[in-house]
């Protein structure tokens, strides 16, 4: 009885192991969603709203890719993940798709076994502190405790950055940002270091947010993007073709309210986006219509930018660097040829 | 009805026989699960190299690159500079060896106090003490160390605003910082007596018991004790002319500079462990206390013991027996727990070593045995001890 039952969980095992080795896309139309890694609950980027639906400058491009496969934006199951359990989420197959505000870092292309499939934000590692505290500059933060979450690219950085002005420092190491936010507000840590688009964000929620200021150092390069496994390249090609979709179509004019009209458009360029030239869908393995349906879902990278983290927004971020590179960014999609 | 002789009976069918039956399903078992064992780790392998991974421990020579602990909270000394993954690993192992020695020592006083306490005669004693026992103990561990960190620790002032004690020791919600001793030469005499102190009283200790053995007599050696152990080295200190100097904290900038510094997540950890795990202590010491016969006590009283030295010298002798068992499991439960300290951030093993360090190398296999391999160690370092001693006050058979 004991060797059957040992039997049996050895040959389980087996079938579990060789399970995640498939086709991703296979396997996603298969079970009929996609599964998405996205942050605990940072406002803007992915959090859920008071109806437990999922929201977010990230969530969008999960909806995107659920789109451009399945014509649905909704076919996406979130999984939250923190710093530290995202990328064992992503590499033990748990979820198919990681968009977590993560940085493009060579380690975690190469070593860890990722593929970065682009960028969405270009961003960059800054400070925030209470105005009270009357700091102006990063380098007057010698001796300060500062939050920082663990499993992070800001836990290095800022290693580094007050070793290189050789100011030392106390670190207040957090979890998620829900922690991190209670602690700093609480005042466990004088400034609260990450991403400044995460800093904005956290700002928005915050019981004061006009109490506080981000200092104007920029320590780092952070380009967040998602990511997937190594290994299934025609995945990552859904995924990358996916943002440039979103992009283009920002260069393009075309938006979710104008898809219609613009099908029938007089641009060789829109018509293959739209599929009504062209076939390249077929070369992802989807439909003709995949671009169009990314756009009537989710609308074209600006429309899902200003929706969540623009200025009209709580979290006010401006385009910055994020915008066209025709228009003084450095945003630029490969052409859809 | 008949009955078999030996020699009329058929030879048995190997298979029937128990004997076989119980080599040959051992034989299996073993096999069995030297297979699953070995496919185990070669599965491992296969797919760590399918997915690119190089195994290895070399990372742990490499520069870690990021600073696990404050400054001022720095048992091994880490310096960012240029420690490596392996110094991190140290200051976890310290950290994690810290809590659960102050956890295991405070848990255990208050679990007599409190064991005891619960037999009061007293209903408002007992009342309080079942309400603290019965409390603690049915409420999750993680969520009292949360409430002890952002309910009470974060809830004391801002920095700005610490409570000043005397001007020598503030406390607010990062940490408690007192004046730290600096000592100067020649206050290696006064360790030397400290340790000569500890010495002797035992020898005094085992001479007076002796002589109370062979004739009765009594020698006050609690008083003894305290002379030796306090009193002679406070007289080589004056001796001395105090070679000791204090390192007074001061408010400069964001923080407390000088001083020792406890921080508020060692503190919540500490209480949290020490009081969960106190609640179990009381139960088993209440349990042990009770398995005493009643006829133990009555036969002190009749022989003119009162009732403290009848609980001291009859009473809780006779309990450990039945105490150390149940409590040496307390012990590694509250070890265990301490893992939990990465919810409030306090750098243990778990927190800076399997979680920072194994992040940023993504050395999970090598990271997660490792830290596996110290609980185990520092568990079965703990039953070794408390066997040991469990040996000792076992119940000597004449
Ligand atoms: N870009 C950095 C940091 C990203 C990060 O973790 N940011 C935090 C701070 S805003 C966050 O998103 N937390 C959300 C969560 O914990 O769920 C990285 O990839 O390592």
């Amino acid at each position: 009885m004991k060797a059957l039952k040992l039997l049996a969980a050895t040959a389980a095992l087996a079938v579990v192991s060789t399970a995640a080795s498939a086709a991703t896309l296979d396997d996603v139309k298969k079970k009929g969603f996609i599964q998405c890694g996205v942050t605990t609950g940072l406002v803007g980027f992915a959090s859920p709203d008071d109806k437990g639906v999922w929201k977010g400058f990230d969530v969008d491009f999960c909806r995107a890719m659920s789109a451009a496969i399945f014509g649905d934006p909704m076919k996406v199951k979130f999984t939250p993940t923190t710093g530290k359990t995202r990328f064992t989420a992503l590499a033990s197959g748990e979820i198919d798709v990681l968009a977590r505000n993560t940085t493009w870092t060579m380690s975690r292309d190469t070593d860890l076994g990722f593929e970065f499939i682009g960028v969405n934000y270009y961003d960059g590692q800054g400070f925030m502190i209470r105005k009270s505290l009357g700091v102006k500059s990063a380098t007057e933060l010698n001796g300060a405790s500062v939050c920082i979450q663990t499993g992070t690219t800001t836990e290095l950085n800022l290693a580094d950055y007050f070793r290189t002005n050789k100011m030392s420092f106390t670190p207040v190491v957090v979890e998620d940002a829900a922690e991190a936010r209670q602690n700093y507000d609480k005042g466990a840590c004088d400034v609260y270091t990450t991403d400044r688009s995460g800093l904005a964000a956290q700002r928005s929620v915050l019981s004061e947010p006009d109490a506080h200021m981000v200092l104007p150092e920029i320590i780092s390069k952070e380009p967040l993007g998602p990511l997937v496994r190594h290994g299934d390249n025609a995945w990552g090609d859904l995924a990358r073709w996916t943002l440039n979709v979103l992009i283009s179509a920002e260069e393009l004019g075309v938006t979710m309210g104008n898809a219609d009209s613009m099908k029938t458009a007089n641009n060789p360029e829109i018509k293959r986006m739209l599929g009504t030239e062209g076939d390249l869908g077929a070369m992802l393995g989807l439909g003709k219509d995949w671009g169009y349906n990314i756009l009537k879902a989710v609308g074209n990278y600006s429309e899902v930018y200003e929706r969540n983290i623009g200025t009209k927004t709580a979290v006010n971020l401006a385009r910055g660097v994020n915008a066209l590179w025709n228009q003084g960014g450095i945003l630029y999609s490969a052409p859809l040829r | 009805m008949t009955i078999e002789t030996v020699d009329t009976q058929p030879k048995p069918n190997l298979l029937n026989d128990p004997k076989f039956r119980a080599i040959a399903a051992q034989i299996v078992v073993v096999v069995l699960f030297v297979s699953f064992v070995a496919y185990i780790i070669s599965n491992t392998a296969v797919n760590l190299e399918k997915l690119g991974i190089k195994a290895g421990f070399e990372f742990l020579g490499l520069q870690a690159g990021f600073m696990p602990t404050s400054p001022n909270f720095n048992l091994t000394d880490f310096d960012v500079n240029k420690d490596t993954h392996m110094d991190v690993f140290w200051l976890g192992l310290v950290n994690t060896l810290l809590i659960a020695v102050l956890g295991i020592i405070a848990a255990t006083i208050v679990g007599f106090v409190f064991g005891v306490l619960r037999l009061s005669k007293n209903p408002l004693v007992n009342f309080v003490a079942a309400a603290y026992i019965e409390g603690v103990r049915n409420i999750p561990l993680l969520l009292q160390i949360l409430v002890w960190y952002f309910g009470v620790l974060l809830a004391l002032p801002i920095v700005k605003q610490s409570i000043n004690m005397g001007d020598l020791v503030f406390l607010n919600n990062r940490y408690l910082v007192a004046p730290a001793p600096i000592f100067e030469d020649g206050f290696g005499f006064v360790t030397i007596a400290f340790i000569i102190g500890i010495v002797a009283t035992f020898f005094l200790a085992r001479w007076a018991h002796k002589r109370q053995d062979t004739t009765g007599q009594q020698f006050p050696i609690f008083y003894s004790a305290l002379g030796l152990i306090i009193g002679f080295p406070i007289l080589v200190l004056l001796a001395m002319g105090v070679p000791l100097n204090w390192n007074i904290p001061e408010l400069k900038g964001f923080n407390f500079v000088g001083g020792v510094q406890i921080t508020s997540q060692l503190t919540a950890l500490f209480l949290a462990l020490t009081f969960y795990t106190g609640s179990f202590i009381a139960e088993n010491v209440r349990a042990g206390i009770l398995a005493v016969s009643h006829g133990q006590t009555e036969a002190a009283y009749a022989l003119g013991l009162r009732p403290n030295r009848t609980m001291s010298l009859i009473v809780i002798p006779q309990a450990m027996r039945v105490v150390v068992p149940p409590v040496t499991s307390q012990y590694l439960n509250l070890t265990k727990n301490s893992s939990l300290a990465i919810a409030i951030g306090y750098p243990d093993i778990v927190n800076v070593f399997m979680g920072i360090s194994l992040n940023q190398t993504g050395k999970a296999i090598e990271i997660i045995g490792m830290t596996m391999g110290v609980y185990l160690t520092i568990s079965l370092l703990i039953s070794m001890f408390m066997n040991w001693y469990n040996k000792r006050v076992a119940l000597v058979e004449r």
